[in-house]
Order: C-alpha cells, then structure tokens, then sequence
C-alpha cells in the first residue's frame, strides 16, 4: 500500500485514540443491510512495473502514422519542452482551485495572463478562466445570450458548426424553453439567404463557426450586422484557435461572443480530452458569463494580487439562479496554452499562423491539380474541405495503407457528403509529407 | 435609526411616498447583512411590477439577495449613480443608496406595510 | 527564503526577444492579401517578446507562490485533496494515448477504447450500478448528464414532470444543475441529525417529482441511514434518485450506491480516484446508472464486438445526446484507472478505511476546541464551526489565515450553508499520523491564541506572498485583463 503513510502501530494506536476497537466500528452508521463485504471485481494491485506494461500494451494496440492530416477540432501541434516541464511543477498541478488567494497567485495570475492573452486573440474584453471543451463553450455561449435576451427563444446555428457541437448544444437546449434550428450551408459556407430569412426580433443568438467546420472562413462580419440588426447576438465558434492569430478578430468582425476550442495551443489531442474550451465576451455582459473568473486587487498592504471574482453569478452562491453549474474548469490546460502562448511571443505565434496557412494552401493546390478531386476557393485557414470523384472512406483506407492518416471523412457526418474529406495541415506536416500526400492521392485515384 | 416617514416590508425594503411616487430601497439592516454591496442589478425605467414582483437584485461578495417590490407601480427611475458607486447602499441605504423610483398604482397597499418602529422589532425578532 | 517579485509577463516584454523559433518555410511563401483579402489581423499587440529563460524563470517564479499537495496537507473538505501518484501522469502521457486523435477510425484506436471499457466496468463495479458513461468532463457535468438522463427516461414514458428535490446541505451545483436542466428545484431541509427531514421529504414527494439529488455520505460527512427508505419512497411515486459521488471516496469497497437504490449518480475522479486538480481543472464526472436508464446514456458507447475489439456505437436511438464534444477527459480517465490497477481490490477497500481512519483521529484532536454543530459519526470529513472563537471575536476567516502561517491549507470554509461559520476538514487517507497531529496542534493553538490574543489571530496571514487581498475592490471595480497603460516600472 504504497500510498498509505500509517504503520500498523499507528493504526492501533490512533483507533485506542478513537476510542473503537477496529477499523469497522467506524463504519457503523451504515446499515448493515447495505454494507457489501464481497471483493470487489477489480484486479489484485499491479506494481509500478506491471502498470507501465499495461498502459504501454494499450498504447501499442492504437496505431501510429508516418503523416497525419487530421483535424476536424483537434489538431496535432509543437509544443517547446518547456510546456511539459513547468506545467507538470507539483505547485500548479496538484493545487485546487485558487479559493485562497494567498497561497494561490501563481495560478490566479496565469489565469490572468491568459485571459489577457485570449481577450486580444478574441478581440473581445472579457474572458473567462476556460470552459470543460469548445462545445460545451458554444453550448453556454447560446444560454448566455438567452439570457442576455430574455422573451426571445429562438437560437440559429449554421450546418458550418462541428456536427458534435450542434449535439451537445441540442442537449443543453433539450428541456429549456428555445428552439434550435440549423442554418444549412451552400456549399461550405453559411447561406446568407437562408439566415435572413430565418432571422427576427424572436432569434436570441446566431452560431457560426469561424473558420466553420469545412475549414472556411466564414464573411462573419457580414453575419454580425445581419443578426445585430435584429437585435441578436453572434457566438462566433473557432475550434482552431491558432487561426485568430492570423484572422481578423472576431470581436473586431462584430461577434458578441467569442467561443471555441484552444487545445492547439499546447495541449495535445488527448483523444478528445482534456480539451481547452475558451469563452470571451463583451464588458458590458461580463456578469452574464459562466465559469470562474480571475481579476486584479491590491492586499492590505496595497501589494498588486488576484483573486477569483464575479462570484456572485456562480453555483456557489447563487444556487439554482447560478449563470451556470459549472464548477471545475481547464485550470492545467489552460496553463499549457499561456505557457505555450508565452514561448511562441508575439510573433513568433503569427508567424506559425502564417506557416500553417501557407502549407495549408500549398496542399490544397497541389491537390486541386490531380485528377478526381475537386477543391472550391473559399477562404481557408489550414484546414479544408475537398471533395473526391468516390467516397472518401475509400480514399482514406488506401492512404492508411500508405501510412498517412489522410483526413475526415465527412460522409460519417452527413451522408450527402460522402465524397467530401476534411483535410488538416499544420507546421507538423513538412514538405515531404505534403509531397507524398500528393504522390499517394495520384497513386490512388 | 430607520425614518419614521418610510414604510417597510419583511423582506428589508423600505418606501419613501413622496406624492403620487414612491422611492424604494433596502434598509440599513438588509445592508448589514448583505456586506460590501459590489453590484446593484436594476430594471428599465417603464416597466412595470406588482407587490410582491422581484425587481433587481444586490451583490455582494459573497451573497446575492433579490429585492422585491413592496407596492404595485411603474418604475419612473433608477438610482444611476449606483453603477459607478455600488458602496453608496452600505453608506447611505436610507437615502443617497436608493434604488429606484416608482409611480404608485394603489395606495392602499401601503397600509399593508409596517412602520418603523413595527420594522425594528421584527428586525429584533428575526434576529433572535 | 521568500518568493521572488514576479511581474506579470507583460511587463517582462521587450521588443526583439525570441521564446520559441521555428523552422523555415519550406513551401512557397503566400501572398496573404490574395489568399486572404480583407481577412488579416493586425498584429498581436500586448503579447509578450520573451527568452526561453524569461518563460522558464517567470512560470517556475508563479508555482513559489502556489500550495500544492506535495508540500503538505491540503484538508479541503468535500475537494478530497489526496496523494496525486506522478505514474499517472507518465501513463497519461504516453505518446501512443496523448496523441490519439479522436476523429481516428475504430480499427486505429484499439487501445483507447479498451482503455475506456475497462474503466467503466470497475466504474460499475464500484458503483452496484451496471451502466456507465464516461462523456461528463467534470463534477458538476456529470451531474448535468445524470439529471437529463432522468429526464429522457421520463419523456420516453410519456411523463412531463417538473421539479427535482434537493437537501438544504447540498453543493450549489446540485440545485444549479436542477435548473440548468429545466427543472424547479424544491429544498428539503435537514433534521437535527444533519441528515435529510425524511418526514418533511414524504410530505414534498409529488407526481410532479422527477427527482432527487442526494450527496452521500452528505456534506456534513454523515451517512444518510435512510437513504434506501428515501429511495423507496420516491420509487414508489415514480421519480429517481440522484446520487453526488463527491464523496464516493469514503464508501468504496464498503457499500455499493446500487444497492441503496440510487438510479444514477456521478463520480469525481479527481477526488476518489486521485487525479490531480490542476488549480481548478481538469477534472472528469463519469455516471453510472441502472439498467433502466441506460438506453438514454450520451452517445456514442463504446462496445466490445464478438470478435474481442471494440468500437463506437452511434446508433443509440434513445440516448440523450452527447454532453461533450468528444467523449470526456481521456486523460483523465487514464489516470484513474492507472489508480485502480494500482491499489487493487484490497487497495481501493484500505484505502476507503484509512481516509476514515484518519478523519475521526483528526476529529478526536480537534473535538476539545472546536465546536462540532452535527454530532452524528462521521465518515470522511467533519464539519466544524467558529462558535467557540467568535466570542472573542474570532472568525472561520481568521482562524483560516492563520493557519497559512502554520504551513497549511485551510479547510473548505464557509460551506455547507447550514452550518453558520463553517470550518470543513477532510484529511484523506494519504497523510501521516505526523502530519495529522502537526495539523491538529496548528489548529488547537489558534483555539488558544484567540482566546489569549484575539488580535494576533485576526491579523493573520504574516508569512505570505500577499495577506488578505481586497476582494470587494476586485468585485466593485473589476479589472479582468491587462491593459498596457496599467505598466509598472
């Protein structure tokens, strides 16, 4: 029992202190009808060396890729070393929630840090300290404005936001009073015919992704003035937040809530999770907003401190009339992304947004040039979608064999999309991957 | 301590009639126990509550308490200088820390209401 | 040695310096005004130009000014701040697991869903309850899910009911979830126990009742006896009930929620199972359920085929719907599982024993001086109150403070509400009977010191990096970004 610091003399001795004879007099205020005294099914405990064989046997059964183009909402970046060191210091990895502030201000003023730095990203004011994923944000986003928008009850999401967000916000949605209704794309971008008309003074938020699910850069200015001119609110939703380092900034675009997934930055995919789900907003909504958020104070002796504060909007306090339940947030993962944010620096962080642009388009061209695929020109950041003369699913199978994981295939989404692959390309992918992506997709089709 | 011309009700606000208006807060007492107020949340100036209606509400850092309308009527103001100085609540609940101004719709029902000296010893009673 | 000043990396910048460069382009460069028209940014202003050094020193600076487990006890009741084992990070961290995307066909990712699989069944087998779903990324999410489940089995039975109960002792995210999904909430108040008002919950029982949440052993650390008689009753009017498992870490191996008749109810992994906190994150909220409500569990489940594999079934006609946009904290979930390999069958039942243990040894000490509102036995955690020390004008908060110059975290304070002044104390089975009396004896002196010097109690802390920061300013005036006009010199 490698975690239990009582030797057997302590034990007798602290249940004599007690006043009890056995450990099992401590347990007597559960009935004895419900007490269980079987063995658990669980295995006999595993030494240190057995443990490591197990996981490492688990780890080998998923199988590893020469070239990896996949992306769809989480994304394979670089992360400098120096994320996995500081991030895993015992202080801010095994400390709770910052509750006293005093022995806590190395996490309150990384949250500080990167709610600045994800405020500037956002080009909104306020942001929060991180949400559980992108689309538990996007979800929260939607009852933010309900609030923000009290009598209005019905919510417009574009076909262009992550199908699995699209779900998880018809699940919020699901026994609340507001109707969901999706706005379909023509071709990968929102139909803006189509939102105008669906558009009203009974719509509380319009969702669109940016750059959108297909890899598209949506005209979210455009969408903005649209929906601002019916007095609703736009939740702009990045799922790739390198993306807004390049990208004009949503909040500049008019977006009145900036939400998304910012697990590129430093974090790795996970297997879809931990995640980093981020949410910004406006000043003058900021105590409509869920989750924890940190802000600057002196102490009594007027040394600069920060604290948790807004507290007031929480479960904690306000109890059924919370702005949310949520309670646990990213906290490590956040401190990843400002760890990480922090060591690629001002340009550094562009100039990577740059170079997953570059390749991206790179990609795309040279792809547009084979035969049997077909590539549309809309906006992209370093990700698009392509679409190919058969089912894709097809197409994938056969780059695995060549040991690229070659995209989405987006027909498991939408089965009119069957011909339609999702690709990802980030700094990750050198030139001598995209060259045998292109050389396996002509020996392919 | 808590002016003989107001009246109050059992959830801590207190009214001032002036005329067909009414101005109404939240006593000395209710300030009390909120502590440091950070935040007052007030309704649009037009719309319109009955008694008893939950109008806003008062933060504090560790407490948030609803404030309910102690008579029928349609907000004609709120106190806007609470925006940039919640504090005055603490300060000054009985005047300068007034929350909103209505116009009265029934004056019989500030009959229901309880005068000071009724407010004081329900205070006491509460806090027993 | 006291911590080093550390400006905010804001300030640290300086135009020229370099973190992190990168590779040169190795395809063609790109007109961004062609690929991009009218779309680029301006530059990142207020982003910091750093050294590597600079990140390294300013981020290892930030952690001096942070408590973390490792350092010492951490008795935050109802947080469960236990021993967190770093071959769970090194598990989660595995390449073959951390960079598993979650988009990869089945055949791809063998390993994860194994891994996922096998951490249900001992989740179910902990539980008595037969079903589980991994998808919840936290508490209070779990909580969220469990509730809706509820609610979609009652929608399938064609029931449109509106309220959910929940204890007056309970976390606030219990009636937050309440609400957030719908439904009315109804309080129940506690007995003089400390336990839930059996007689007045029968009175509050309704067709209108779709549930109840009920934490167990209770915020208070009290087992609810009745809490098989409460199951009961509310089966018999058709609602459900709900069970927190924040507490779960006090029951493993001893009693199984199945068997108390709990339909649904959540676990913490990062209170029983160990996994770190993380300064508030990331945690996981697995919920386990009876048979019954498993058709309605958040998609897609995981199955093993006859063939041995495993993978994703999507086709779930009835479930609610996914709660997360992936499948829940993966690597969380790996760190809760290298626990349970770790500490076995026997290990997870001592382990339950000694948190016991160690609690009632702490609440013996402590009994003398403090003032325990609830006298009923307790499990995990004993809540005690400041009655004694208000009357000399000594808080909960002082006596909190205080204790940060004694070397220790404070207990939860302040919570849960039907306590007045609050003091929350949860040891955990990982601390010594060293640490345990050192603790105590921190308490027991402030219990003298306010009586002998009130004063030198209520100006706590003294040894910290700040002392009691102005929380109503930050709330009042709220500054929530840096802005460059705000620079210091």
């Amino acid at each position: 029992m490698k975690y239990l610091p009582l030797s057997p003399k302590d034990k007798s001795e602290m249940l004599e202190f007690i006043g009890v004879s056995n450990i099992d007099d401590l347990f007597t205020s559960i009935p004895k009808s419900l007490r269980f005294d079987d063995a658990l099914h669980v295995p006999k405990a595993k030494s240190e060396m057995e443990i490591r064989a197990h996981f490492e046997e688990l780890a080998q059964q998923n199988t590893s890729f020469r070239a990896r183009f996949m992306g769809g909402g989480a994304y394979a970046h670089f992360w400098p070393v120096v994320v996995d060191t500081l991030s895993q210091r015992q202080e801010f990895l095994t400390s709770y929630t910052p509750y006293q502030p005093e022995i806590s201000q190395g996490t309150l003023q990384y949250l500080f840090e990167f709610q600045t730095m994800m405020c500037v990203l956002t080009g909104l004011d306020v942001s929060n300290a991180s949400m559980y994923d992108g689309a538990t944000a996007t979800a929260e986003a939607v009852l933010m404005a309900s609030r923000l928008k009290r009598k209005r009850s019905r919510v417009l999401v574009s076909e262009g936001v992550h199908p699995y967000y699209r779900q998880v916000v018809a699940t919020y949605l699901s026994n609340l009073d507001l109707t969901l209704e999706t706005i379909p794309c023509l071709g990968h971008l929102t139909d803006l015919n189509a939102l105008e008309t669906s558009l009203g003074n009974d719509v509380c938020a319009v969702v669109v992704g940016y750059p959108n699910f297909f890899g598209a850069v949506e005209p979210l200015q455009k969408i903005a003035e649209m929906t601002r001119a019916q007095g609703a609110m736009t939740a702009a939703v990045t799922m790739e937040a390198l993306s807004l380092a390049l990208l004009k900034s949503p909040g500049s675009q008019g977006a009145d809530l900036s939400v998304g997934e910012a697990q590129s930055f430093g974090n790795p995919t996970n297997f879809g999770g931990p995640h980093l789900g981020f949410f910004t907003c406006r000043d003058d909504d900021k105590r409509q907003m869920p989750g924890r958020i940190c802000g600057q104070t002196v102490d009594r002796n007027g040394v600069r401190a920060y604290v948790l504060t807004l507290n007031a909007r929480e479960q904690h306090i306000r109890r059924a009339k919370a702005t949310s339940n949520i309670c646990s947030n990213e906290g490590l993962c956040a401190l990843r992304a400002t760890i990480y944010l922090t060591a690629m620096g001002k340009y550094g962080l562009r100039e990577l947004a740059v170079q997953n642009h570059a390749k991206a388009m790179f990609l795309k061209r040279q792809l547009g040039n084979i035969n049997g695929i077909f590539v549309t020109e809309d906006p992209i950041f370093n990700e698009f979608t392509i679409k190919l003369d058969r089912p894709a699913s097809a197409v994938l199978d056969a780059l695995e064999k060549r040991g690229i994981q070659g995209g989405v295939d987006l027909g498991r989404f939408d089965s009119t999309r069957d011909n339609e692959m999702l690709i990802a390309v980030t700094e990750l992918n050198t030139r001598a991957q995209l060259d045998a992506y292109c050389q396996a997709m002509e020996a392919v089709l | 301590m808590y002016p003989s011309e107001y009246r109050y009700t059992k959830d801590h606000e207190w009214v001032k009639v002036e005329g067909d208006f009414a101005m109404i807060g939240i006593t000395d007492h209710a300030q009390h126990q909120l502590g440091d107020i950070v935040f007052v949340e007030l309704p649009e100036d037009g719309s319109t509550f009955s008694a008893g209606d939950e109008f806003g509400t008062v933060e504090s850092v560790k407490a948030v308490a609803e404030v309910y309308m102690p008579i029928t009527g349609e907000v004609t103001e709120i106190n806007e200088d609470l925006e940039e100085r919640p504090e005055l609540v603490n300060e000054r609940p009985h005047d300068d820390g007034w929350l909103i101004r209505v116009r009265i719709t029934d004056p019989s029902e500030l009959d229901e209401l309880m005068d000071a000296e009724a407010y004081e010893s329900f205070v006491e009673e509460e806090s027993k | 040695m006291k911590p080093f000043r550390e400006f905010l990396i804001f300030e640290r910048s300086r135009p020229g310096k370099i973190g992190c460069p990168l590779p040169e382009l190795d395809v063609p460069e790109i007109d961004l005004t062609e690929s991009l028209p009218e779309m680029v940014r301006d530059e990142l202003d207020v982003f910091p130009e750093v050294s590597e050094v600079e990140v390294v020193r300013h981020f290892t600076r930030l952690s001096q000014w942070n408590f973390g487990i490792d350092q010492g006890m951490y008795p935050l009741g109802s947080c469960t701040m236990k021993h967190n084992p770093r071959i769970n990070e090194a598990m989660a961290a595995l390449p073959g697991l951390a960079g598993a995307h979650p988009l990869a066909r089945p055949r791809h990712i063998q390993g994860c869903l194994a891994l996922i699989h096998e951490l249900q069944t001992y989740l179910s087998d902990i539980t008595g309850l037969p079903h589980c779903s991994t998808q919840p990324a936290a508490g209070a999410h779990g909580e969220f899910t469990g509730i809706l489940l509820i609610k979609a089995l009652l929608d399938h039975k064609g029931e449109k009911r509106t309220t959910v109960i929940v204890p007056d002792s309970a976390h606030g995210t219990n009636p937050a979830t309440a609400s957030l999904c719908g439904f009315d909430v109804k309080e129940v108040p506690s007995d003089e126990r400390g336990c839930v008002d059996v007689a007045k919950l029968a009175q509050m029982i309704d067709d209108q009742t779709a549930g109840m949440m009920i934490t167990n052993p209770n915020t208070l650390g009290i087992f609810e006896t009745h809490i098989r008689e409460i199951a009961d009753m509310l089966h018999a009017k058709g609602a459900y009930l709900y069970m927190d498992g924040a507490n779960m870490n006090a029951l493993v191996g001893k009693t199984k929620p199945g068997d108390m008749g709990v339909d649904v109810l959540h676990l913490n992994l990062h209170k029983t199972f160990s996994t770190p906190h993380g300064g508030g994150g990331p945690g996981a909220g697995p919920i386990c359920c009876t048979a019954e409500l498993a058709p309605f569990l958040p998609k897609p489940w995981v199955t093993q085929l006859e063939d041995g594999s495993y993978t994703w079934q999507h086709d779930c006609p009835d479930s609610m719907g996914k709660v997360h946009g992936w499948y829940g904290q993966f690597g969380v979930l790996v760190r809760a599982l290298t626990w349970i390999l770790t500490l076995g069958r026997e290990g997870l039942v001592r382990h339950t024993e000694h948190a016991v243990l160690n609690n009632n040894y702490l609440r013996k000490m402590l009994e003398p001086h403090y003032e325990i509102p609830f006298k009923a036995p307790t499990l995990h955690e004993t809540v005690f109150n400041d009655k004694r020390q208000q009357i000399h004008g000594v808080s909960t908060m002082d006596i909190a403070k205080s204790l940060l110059d004694y070397g220790f975290h404070p207990p939860t304070v302040y919570f849960p509400l039907v306590v007045h002044g609050a003091l929350m104390v949860e040891p955990t089975e990982t601390e010594s009977r060293g640490e345990l009396n050192r603790f105590a004896r921190a308490l027991i002196d402030i219990a003298e010191r306010s009586a002998s010097d009130p004063e030198s109690v209520r100006n706590g802390p003294l040894t910290t990096q700040i002392q009691r920061a102005d929380e109503t300013t930050a709330a009042r005036y709220p500054v929530l970004r840096w802005l460059p006009e705000q620079k210091e010199s």
